[in-house]
């Protein structure tokens, strides 16, 4: 087993004193900015990307950045969970489907036990994820090193359309939302030919929008506006961990192991095709729902319904890191602002990262077992301490979280000009949120829109502009076609109900 | 209480709605004039510049359009508030400062830039006495100043006030 032999080379890299600090400090930050509102994965990420910027020049120093981020990454994913369950606020969306049972085992006073279940469950569904991560993306990169630009086209292609036909929100508004990313991610230099264009004899737009602060943006600023509007104060529960709660939760969570390994299923499907880690919770407790056996009491506080949309959530959330390691293309916002990080470090994300960046690649993926062992010990020992923090005034904490949104926003580029776009974003972000344009598409075609219309281009010019080239073998084709499948799913769906009901 | 003041809305669904397609449409039409400009046919040696944009701009257009439509389509009794009057005034109560913060960070620097801001908010927001203002403001600026400047080595921007005390 050549993968187990990568793994352990890659835990040797892992397992050095200052990587295991920066494990522990990216876990601890993570949940951090899990728990804030107005902070999340995918901003917090990308305030903390300029960090790593010094770091990553020394050797080795790439891994070490590399865990830092992840592990801020999956801490927030735990992290989520807490608000959700404590003050029935979700942290971050995907964890909306977790206040439903969690939020009223804490008004029973249940709380510790539905945060061990949620924190357990989060860790199996990321475990799966890594598991499935190990040994599906070598061979998905190997497969890959043979694309060319139609087959990195229509793996583009498949990823929007997805969002599209997945999509909550209305389908318009999402595709709305998209290509205005690809709009945004237009400005500043064409990347084939190299000629300037869109920035109306700009300088400041000579760079075109940065899409870390369009995160930063749209995320952080925004949230913090939707949040002032809900009221300053909140008011949550008490939890009690003991060593106790967390034993007899635990022997309770066996019960659920179909629950679990369904919803781990539906996460992991979810995280690579992009999906994301949203849907694929709400799937996962309506699945659970309908094949529980006392489903008709989920709401009420079921244990069940915390594990089914936690385990799912993280599977999905972790697994959306196999298209972005092996393609280069991200699973979900955070997985997008990692794969910039490693941009801007000089990685090329793709195929060749596993051949060339060997220590790289199996020292991140080993860092997601030990990282997600350092999550579950910090988030089931630290709770009362993440609680306290939510409970200091929303004054104190709002204007501290926009200054470093603002530092954040500068040095990706040393630009005060993004400082004014992180605003100008915010605002879109406040609007959009609150009229259900989802802000997920936008992050990602705004990332994603140089290399989708390189590889485009660069496809139409070896066909002389002959659209067909896109169904000239069977792999392009079946991706291109199972892309129109998805893009058109919500009537599809609706079709094959009307025809089943006849 | 139903009727106050505060809950009255200052701008409903269908005007926010109108408004954000109206936002769209108009960039989507900025974009496709200039990708004309700069040229959005097929040439010898493949798609010129403009191509690309100018179909996204298109399909920007189009669904905005739908969006547009949909909006003028919410029935009256649909029309639910976008955003109540109070709670616009405690989002632009923030927001108002929080763009004022943005704007002069180039001539003050971001450190008493922030100064100032966490100063207002907390005063403002949370009425706090002046010296719990003043010390949680000039803490959090302290600790921001030794992480970025010294521990991770990321400078950022400064005005006069660190050139005078010498640390610029």
């Amino acid at each position: 087993m050549e993968e187990i032999q990568s793994l352990l080379q890659g835990f040797a890299v892992a397992l050095t004193w200052k990587n295991l600090l920066f494990m522990f400090l990216g876990i601890v930050l993570g949940v951090l900015i899990g728990v804030l509102p107005g902070l999340g994965g995918a901003n917090g990420v990308a305030i903390l990307l300029p960090l790593t910027f010094t770091m990553a020049q020394t050797p080795g120093g790439t891994t070490t950045a590399i865990i830092l981020l992840s592990c801020i990454y999956w801490g927030a994913l735990f992290g989520g969970a807490i608000t959700s369950i404590l003050f029935n606020i979700p942290g971050e969306p995907w964890s909306v489907a977790t206040t439903f049972d969690g939020y009223p085992m804490a008004q029973q006073g249940r709380a510790g036990q539905a945060l061990t279940a949620s924190f357990t469950a989060s860790f199996f569904g990321a475990l799966v994820a890594v598991v499935m991560i190990t040994f599906v993306s070598p061979i998905i990169a190997e497969f890959a090193l043979a694309f060319g630009p139609p087959e990195f086209f229509s793996v583009f292609l498949l990823t929007f359309c997805a969002f599209i036909g997945m999509s909550k929100e209305p389908p318009f508004k999402t595709l709305a939302s998209m290509m205005l990313g690809f709009l945004l991610a237009s400005v500043g230099t064409d990347t084939v030919t190299g000629t300037l264009r869109f920035n109306f004899g700009s300088i400041w737009l000579l760079n075109g929008f940065n899409f870390l602060v369009a995160v930063i943006g749209l995320f952080g600023i925004g949230e913090i506006l939707l949040t002032l509007e809900e009221g300053l104060a909140f008011k949550g529960k008490d939890a009690k961990m003991s060593l106790r709660v967390v034993m007899e939760t635990w022997k309770e969570l066996p019960r659920y192991w179909m629950t679990a390994i369904r919803s781990s299923a539906i996460g992991c499907f979810m995280g690579v095709v992009p999906g994301g880690a949203t849907p694929a919770s709400f799937m996962a407790y309506g699945m659970a729902q309908r094949f529980s056996r006392d489903g008709e009491r989920f709401g009420t506080g079921k244990v069940e319904g915390v594990v089914a949309p936690e385990v799912a959530n993280n599977a999905a959330g972790t697994s959306a890191l196999l298209p972005m390691l092996t393609l280069g293309v991200p699973g979900s916002p955070t997985a997008a602002v990692l794969l910039g990080g490693l941009m801007i470090w000089g990685l090329q994300p793709g195929p060749l990262l596993f051949i060339e960046q060997k220590e790289f690649v199996w020292g991140l993926i080993a860092s997601m077992y030990l990282g997600n062992i350092a999550g579950l010990i910090v988030v089931l020992t630290c709770v009362p301490l993440f609680a306290a923090i939510l409970r200091t005034p929303f004054s104190v904490i709002a204007p501290i979280i926009v200054v470093i949104c603002a530092i954040g926003a500068y040095t990706v580029y040393n630009s005060i000009f993004d400082v004014w776009m992180m605003v100008v974003f915010g605002v879109a972000g406040w609007a959009f949120k609150k009229l259900q344009y989802p802000l997920a598409p936008l992050v990602l075609a705004l990332v994603l829109g140089d290399q989708a219309e390189a590889s485009f281009r660069q496809s139409m010019i070896m066909s002389q502009g002959d659209l067909s080239l896109f169904f000239s073998n069977l792999l392009v084709g079946s991706m291109t076609t199972l892309a129109v499948v998805l893009l058109f799913w919500p009537l599809i769906a609706l079709g094959w109900k009307k025809l089943r009901e006849r | 209480m139903a009727g106050n003041e505060g809950e009255r809305p200052a701008l409903r669904r269908r005007g926010a709605e109108i408004a954000v397609a109206l936002v769209m449409l108009a960039l989507a039409a900025i974009i496709a004039w200039d990708s004309v400009r700069i040229g959005a046919r097929w040439v010898a040696d493949g798609p010129q510049t403009g191509y690309f944009p100018l179909y996204i701009a298109m399909l920007v257009g189009g669904a905005s359009v739908v969006n547009l439509l949909r909006a003028l389509l919410i029935p009256r009794e649909k029309n639910r508030t976008f955003v109540e009057v109070r709670q616009l005034k405690t989002v632009l109560t923030v927001l108002v400062p929080t763009a004022v913060f943005a704007a002069v960070v180039i001539w003050t620097g971001i450190y008493a830039a922030a100064l100032a801001y966490i100063a207002f908010f907390m005063r403002r927001l949370g009425r706090y006495a002046w010296w719990k203002v003043a010390a949680m403001s000039a803490a959090t600026v302290l600790v921001l100043f030794l992480m970025f400047e010294i521990w991770f080595l990321v400078p950022l921007p400064k005005g006069p006030i660190e050139r005078w005390l010498g640390i610029d």
